[in-house]
């Protein structure tokens, strides 16, 4: 069997987080009864007009100098014509040869290694409404809740080689639309969308092969499995000495498939033109400087300063970068406490506390115990004050009770026990309780020692201090 | 004394501000004499005469009351029915937008209601403002008042017509490419198209985007300054409205400045080319041989690509009209047909071959034929890159003189049915239009005197850089008041006074 190479690049639907819709002001926000969050223009009544979104625009702009577009001063809206009942002006107003934003890319690591996928453009563009299919109705049924939704839509060069690459890729996309605020991510309630342009080459090649492009893929699982199906596909057809057609397929989530669209559906003239009802749209450089200096600090920047400033594994840094809010509360943890030791504040931050949040499916945002409060706790365990297994229990009380750390431990009489007598009179005493592992362990059974710290630790209720109870037991033991 | 429907709006609102008379009686005399008339003319596609005296009795109260009165207080207004009237039907001319009630005003509408004047109702079309005779009304045509045999022009022929027959004082109308000027030189009125995007579009049915444009038919100059001062200016709804301060226009009807010493009058000769009806040509001479006794001074003008103007025309203006009326596919308002069939597509086809007349379906093909994959180079592009050649030489012909001088209409008021079966001879009776919108420049017809043979008014263009309606409007006031021809009514109309 020849050995074939994947090419693959993705087109990715941001819905944009925008109170309004890009050209009128009803509200685009998700879920609200079926078309409710319409106006005149959304239904298209005659006589209405579109009116920009600038802050849509501002959106947009965000996201093209994150990825490092070359931003277009003067860019213009065109429409793309085909008649659909969610389509209420029978166009959709988008941008065509002249889009905001070109040449762009998104780094994103593969396996740990950095990749970098170029991208041909970003344009604005307004969603379609929703339509709904009654099976065995004589009728559809269309929601124009979403109709004007505003949209950017990213599109990638055909850099990517394999389904993991796209899946990952993808969820650059997702990470850094989150950090820069302009859209929440969801792929379920369809507010980031993806198609991908799929086609296999030999292993050699320089030729692009027939390409075709999925549809319907709606997480990240799907778009993987989708494109690793269309693969496979597309692999058997050329060893079948067939010819790849192209067309667009339709992802079939439940049984795992993908079908070609109805010929009838694809064959669409677009007709497009510019749209007159809309000047070009003007960037002005004072809007793309103030823009530049509101950008957040990237994933990929942030990842690589914790590791090299505060000293994180590559593991840790990408956990607490994976979202801005987490990487947030990390650095107000670490900057609280002189004492906070980064890799500490790493280990809580990235362990208990996320644990913790993810049971509940809460944001970080909304942890009930701030970063201050376990920039304390931290302390009190470096500071000798609490052991770190009772400091885990303790952090338990605080995200369930919202108390700090301190009147916790004063309460419950958890303070750590580090007084030399107290700590020689529990080990003698547990030495004397167990006299036959004592025999064992001074027979040569070194891993003993770990039973004896246990049960020290028991005595005292976990307050003993680890490290001197292991000194002393070993001096007592010898 | 002038009987209340031949006075001026003028006139109206300062004897309405005075309390002489209300607005009432005024709206009155104005229905009255539409229920006289109009069964004969067809005008009128709606009269809203309940909405329309309780809007009068309103203006009638707060001047009563002390409030200031608008500049159109108590100025009856006749609507082309391609304007959005809030709760009271709009058809567009169409059979398509059946049972269609706007929820809303359009700005020039509602700015009309904030000075103070009353709307009598909605006025004939040709569907789509498509046209050049209003006999592509889906509802019917309207007769010129002057001979009923005759078309008023179009596609605002009800607006003409209902203006020179004294059915209002103002009417609204919409030019895309010479649709108000056209049927105001062929009904014997004034018709002003201002600069693009001065007047807002919002709440305007759109034919073709970037050519449409509101503007005021009357039978005075000063009248269809008054109305737009009312309804222009920047709105926010409507981003290609022009962001200017509105001057005040009537300024430039007054007297003192009827004096056009110093004032240059451009005269393009490609105006004055084979085809102008010699009648015509006679009269738009001897009116602008009356603007040089005015003060005025006449000097060449070249416009060379005005040639390709109707060419250039309908490409731009097709492709858009067959984008702007995608939206009418029997979805969610308007003509759906009863027996739709059982897939969308066969929906669609049946709803818009039903609701749409001949010349809409046939600008609908053409411009989705310019607009093809592999043909927009050629059509649209090669036509907006001819338009801006065109700009280009009104910037020029501009550079030397304050406005241009020619013909509105090649010929005059033609006999119902005689150009439906040839559209192309339908369209050139806009060859002298055309070109004003494509520049987006403003322009305006006034009647400058009768046909010998069968006494039909003629009308003279006159065009103006953007912006410049105030110059326009200063040399049309100044012919009017050297001349008489605004003061004559169609004999038919003067007969028939209730």
């Amino acid at each position: 069997m020849t050995p074939y190479e994947s090419v693959i690049g993705l087109e990715c639907h941001v819905q944009l987080a925008t109170h309004s819709k890009i050209f009128s002001g009803a509200s685009a926000s998700f879920g609200g009864a079926p078309n409710t969050y319409t106006d005149p223009y959304t239904l298209a009544l005659p006589g209405t007009l579109p009116v920009l979104n600038r802050r849509a625009v501002a959106c947009a702009l965000k996201m093209s100098l994150a990825t490092g577009c070359t931003i277009r001063r003067v860019s213009r809206f065109a429409r793309k014509h085909y008649f659909y009942p969610d389509l209420p002006k029978g166009y959709q107003i988008s941008q065509y040869d002249e889009p905001i934003a070109e040449h762009g890319r998104i780094d994103f690591l593969l396996d740990g290694t950095p990749r970098a996928v170029r991208l041909t453009r970003i344009h604005m563009e307004e969603d379609a409404g929703k339509s709904t299919h009654v099976a065995g109705a004589a009728y559809s049924l269309v929601d124009l809740n979403r109709a004007g939704v505003p949209l950017i839509e990213v599109v990638s060069e055909p850099d990517l080689r394999s389904a993991k690459e796209a899946a990952e890729y993808l969820r650059a996309i997702r990470q850094l639309v989150r950090y820069l605020g302009i859209c929440d991510g969801n792929m379920e309630e369809g507010s980031l969308r993806c198609d991908a342009n799929v086609s296999i080459r030999p292993v050699g090649d320089v030729a692009y092969g027939t390409r075709t492009e999925l549809k319907n893929m709606n997480s990240f699982k799907h778009v993987q499995a989708a494109i690793e199906y269309e693969v496979a596909r597309q692999t058997e057809v050329l060893e079948s000495g067939q010819r790849v057609v192209q067309e667009t397929r339709l992802w079939d989530e439940g049984r795992g498939t993908s079908h070609p669209m109805r010929s009838k559906e694809q064959a669409h003239d677009y007709r497009y033109f510019p749209e007159p009802d809309l000047p070009p749209l003007v960037v002005t450089e004072a809007e793309i400087e103030a823009l530049r200096s509101s950008l957040p600090e990237l994933p990929l920047a942030r990842r690589a300063r914790f590791m090299d400033r505060l000293g994180l594994s590559p593991q840790d840094a990408a956990l607490l970068t994976a979202e801005r809010e987490i990487a947030d509360y990390y650095e107000q943890v670490v900057a609280a406490g002189p004492s906070c030791d980064p890799k500490r504040a790493a280990n809580w931050v990235g362990g208990e506390l996320l644990r913790e949040l993810h049971r509940d499916e809460r944001p970080i945002a909304q942890s009930p115990v701030s970063p201050t409060a376990l920039a304390e706790l931290i302390a009190l365990v470096a500071g000798g004050t609490i052991s770190g297994k009772i400091a885990k229990d303790v952090l338990a009380t605080m995200y369930a009770s919202g108390e700090s750390s301190k009147e916790i431990v004063a309460r419950e009489g958890l303070l750590q026990v580090s007084d030399e007598s107290e700590l020689l009179r529990v080990c003698q005493k547990v030495i004397e309780a167990n006299p036959k592992q004592v025999e064992k362990f001074r027979g040569g059974n070194d891993k003993l020692l770990g039973f004896f710290v246990g049960q020290a630790m028991k005595e005292t209720g976990g307050r003993a201090h680890p490290e001197r109870v292991n000194q002393i037991l070993r001096r007592l033991l010898a | 004394m002038t009987p209340l429907h031949w006075r001026s709006a003028a006139e109206i609102a300062a004897q309405v501000a005075a309390r002489e008379v209300s607005a009432v009686e005024v709206t009155r005399a104005h229905l009255d004499r539409i229920a006289a008339l109009d069964r004969r003319l067809g005008c009128y596609l709606l009269v809203d005469g309940d909405g329309a005296l309780a809007q009068a009795a309103a203006v009638d109260r707060a001047i009563a009351a002390g409030d200031s009165p608008g500049l159109l207080a108590g100025v009856p207004v006749g609507l082309k029915d391609l304007l959005v009237t809030e709760g009271v039907a709009t058809t567009a001319g169409s059979k398509i937008l059946a049972g269609f009630i706007p929820p809303y005003d359009g700005t020039a509408v509602a700015r009309l209601r904030q000075a103070g004047a009353v709307i009598l109702g909605k006025l004939n079309m040709d569907e789509f403002a498509m046209g050049s005779s209003t006999e592509n009304s889906a509802f019917g045509p309207v007769r010129n008042p002057w001979d009923e045999s005759r078309v008023p022009g179009g596609s605002s022929g009800g607006s003409a017509a209902a203006v020179a027959a004294g059915l209002c004082a103002v009417a609204l109308g919409t030019d895309t490419g010479g649709s108000i000027r056209q049927p105001a030189a062929l009904s014997g009125v004034v018709g002003l198209k201002p600069t693009y995007g001065r007047v807002s579009r919002h709440g305007v049915i759109a034919f073709a985007s970037s050519l449409d444009q509101v503007g005021p038919l009357a039978r005075t100059v000063e009248d269809c300054a008054l109305t737009l001062e009312a309804i222009a200016g920047h709105d926010p709804k409507d981003a290609t409205s022009i962001d200017a301060p509105v001057p005040r226009y009537r300024d430039a009807c007054t007297a003192a400045a009827a004096d056009l010493s110093g004032l240059r009058v451009g005269v393009p000769e490609e105006f004055f080319a084979a085809g102008l009806d010699p009648e015509i040509e006679r009269l738009v001479r001897a009116a602008i041989a009356k603007l040089a006794d005015l003060g005025a001074r006449v000097v060449p003008a070249s416009l060379p690509n005005s040639e390709h103007s109707l060419a250039t025309y309908y490409l731009v203006a097709t492709a858009e009209a067959s984008s702007n009326l995608a939206r009418y596919d029997g979805v969610r308002y308007g003509l759906r047909v009863r027996d739709p069939g059982d897939d969308l597509n066969t929906m669609y086809q049946k709803s818009r071959a039903a609701g749409f007349g001949t010349e809409v379906k046939r600008r609908i093909m053409l411009g989705t034929y310019a607009l093809r994959a592999g043909y927009y180079d050629a059509y649209y592009l090669r036509a907006q890159k001819v338009r801006a050649l065109i700009k280009r030489d009104f910037d020029r012909a501009f550079a030397t003189c304050d406005v241009i001088a020619t013909p509105t209409s090649p010929i005059p008021a033609f006999r119902l049915g005689d150009r439906t079966e040839d559209p192309l001879a339908m369209y050139l009776a806009d060859i002298y239009t055309i070109s004003c919108n494509l520049a987006g420049l403003p322009g305006l017809s006034v009647p400058c005197g009768f046909t010998t043979s069968n006494t039909l008014p003629t009308g003279l263009q006159l065009l103006g850089p953007p912006l410049g309606e105030s110059t326009v409007l200063r040399v049309a006031a100044a012919y009017q008041r050297a001349t008489d021809w605004h003061t004559r009514h169609p004999p038919g109309a003067e007969r028939s006074t209730p």
